[in-house]
């Protein structure tokens, strides 16, 4: 069994990424591989990215409040390239209805920007728990 | 399951060839009868490594370079090697931050790859990588590892041309050339030529070649000038001196001279027919590196489970002498048989 990877991906114009490094620093210290892709990622370059790198989830931060024109249309992307099973997670100031609508759409993890970075992680590593894997 | 991956990449499954890599990394059973198959229909790729200090540019030249091989309609596959945390075990794998341009092509594949646990176990990793990419029908295969230590020396044992990165301003241009890396390349780059400092980290790149390069010395020795001559070296074959050049990754600059660079090493190769022996040389490497490996399985599978553990602590008691520790193991693991 390898180590889990994850692509963390900041789609959308907003400028900066330090939110993204957190994370992606904080699951590399939890034993994780993470692939960082940058900033204004297209959905077409995450849902590539995430197939060539094979990731077990894809994590995208988003604070512009784009969540709902970006999120549902890289889980499209995503599934059209054969992506369904691996898990999507969210960051960003996501309004509790927004949530409700994501979940629906095959969004497994969504965290606020005061998230603990290690809840973060323990909720990766349970996702891939409970995939059996 | 991993045959059937097999199957699927042959077929043009790109996410095939994805898990396939995802397989070869993690040592999934039954990767070894998926190599086995696809193993005919490699040896058609040309393999570049690209090593260096950290921040002198790789990925950058890589993303360059991948754009000027498409140009030329062929078609790249990448790997970008990162290191591994000792402390976690995680990795940051950023090469693809530098690869943007790249996103969208069908005719580019990339993967980053961390360098995981140990050396045996990194080399292995990137030659089936590889391979598996040679499989998949790229006819340029770019290899990115960071040259920190070993593991510039287990790409050499799979590419067929090496560039070695410098940059100026990394302090002490002596400093960052040491430690044998001079002595892998066949072509070297210093990139980042539109900052301060170029001339004199060409002029001490060249003034390192002409000491310490093996080529290079006998050619100063015999001609006094460098120039690539034909001369002997032990089987008639005409000698290579890397050449160095110069680019601006971030600007494109200089990319067609090293692509041009590349391809001159592989005429010299074909030509001189080094490359046949080269490949008989990666080959012995390579299956010593696995007899070693298969053995030492073979040998602990044999062994009851404490036994390694009763030895060390009679050597660190003192009581048994660490080859006598290793003749004992071998003597039960015989006797198991
Ligand atoms: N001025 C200048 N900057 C460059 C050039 N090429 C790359 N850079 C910059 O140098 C920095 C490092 O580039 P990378 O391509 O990430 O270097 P690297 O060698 O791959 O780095 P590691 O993989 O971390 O070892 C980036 O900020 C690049 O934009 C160049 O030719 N000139
Ligand atoms: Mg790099």
């Amino acid at each position: 069994m390898g180590a889990i990877r994850v692509l963390i991906a900041k789609p959308g114009l907003d400028g900066h990424d330090r939110g993204a490094k957190v994370i992606a620093r904080a699951l590399r210290d939890a034993g994780m591989e993470v692939i960082y892709t940058g900033l204004r990622q297209t959905p077409e370059m995450i849902a590539e990215a995430a197939l060539q790198e094979d990731v077990d989830v894809v994590g995208l931060s988003i604070l512009s409040g784009a969540h709902m024109a970006l999120v549902p249309r890289i889980r499209e992307v995503m599934n059209e390239h054969g992506l369904k099973d691996v898990f999507l997670i969210v960051g960003g100031i996501i309004p509790d209805e927004d949530k409700a609508k994501l979940s629906a759409l095959g969004v497994q993890g969504i965290f606020g920007p005061g998230a603990n970075t290690e809840d973060i992680a323990t909720f990766i590593r349970e996702l891939m728990e409970a995939q059996g894997t | 399951m991993t045959q059937e991956l097999a199957q699927a990449m042959l077929n043009g499954s790109r996410r095939a060839l994805a898990q396939l890599l995802t397989a070869v990394e993690n040592e999934r059973e039954g990767v070894d009868q998926a190599l086995a198959a696809l193993f005919p229909h490699t040896g058609r790729a040309w393999v570049i490594g690209i090593t260096g200090a950290p921040g002198t540019g790789k990925s950058t030249l890589v993303n360059a370079l991948a754009k000027a091989y498409r140009a030329q309609d062929k078609t790249v596959g990448i790997i970008a090697v990162d290191p591994t945390s000792p402390f976690t075990g995680g990795a940051i794998l950023g090469d693809r931050i530098r690869m943007r341009d790249l996103s969208g092509d069908p005719g580019i594949f990339i993967r980053s790859m961390a360098t995981r646990g140990s050396l045996g176990g990194l080399a292995r990793a990137t030659r089936d990588a590889v391979r598996v990419l040679d499989a998949g029908g790229y006819d340029i295969i770019l290899v990115e590892t960071v040259g920190a230590g070993q593991n510039e020396v287990a790409i050499v044992r799979t590419a067929h041309t090496t560039v070695v990165v410098e940059a100026p301003g990394l302090g002490d241009e002596v400093q960052a050339i040491k430690a044998g890396i001079l002595e892998i390349a066949d072509v070297l780059v210093v990139n980042k030529a539109d900052r301060p400092g170029v001339t004199n980290t060409v002029r001490a790149l060249r003034t390192m070649l002409e000491l310490g390069h093996p080529t290079a010395r006998r050619l100063i020795s015999h001609h006094g000038q460098r120039l690539e001559v034909p001369a002997t070296n032990g089987h008639d074959a005409p000698l290579w001196l890397p050449p160095i050049v110069q680019t601006v990754a971030s600007e494109n600059k200089g990319i067609d001279e090293l692509a041009a660079a590349v391809d001159q090493h592989r005429r010299h190769l074909e030509a001189a027919e080094s490359l046949d022996s080269m490949e008989r040389q990666h080959i012995e490497i390579e299956l010593e590196d696995r007899l070693r490996e298969s053995l030492l399985r073979r040998l602990l599978e044999r062994l009851p489970a404490d036994s390694v553990q009763a030895v060390i602590e009679r050597v660190q008691a003192r009581t048994l002498d660490p080859q006598g520790a290793v003749d004992e193991l071998i003597a039960q693991a015989e006797d198991g048989i």
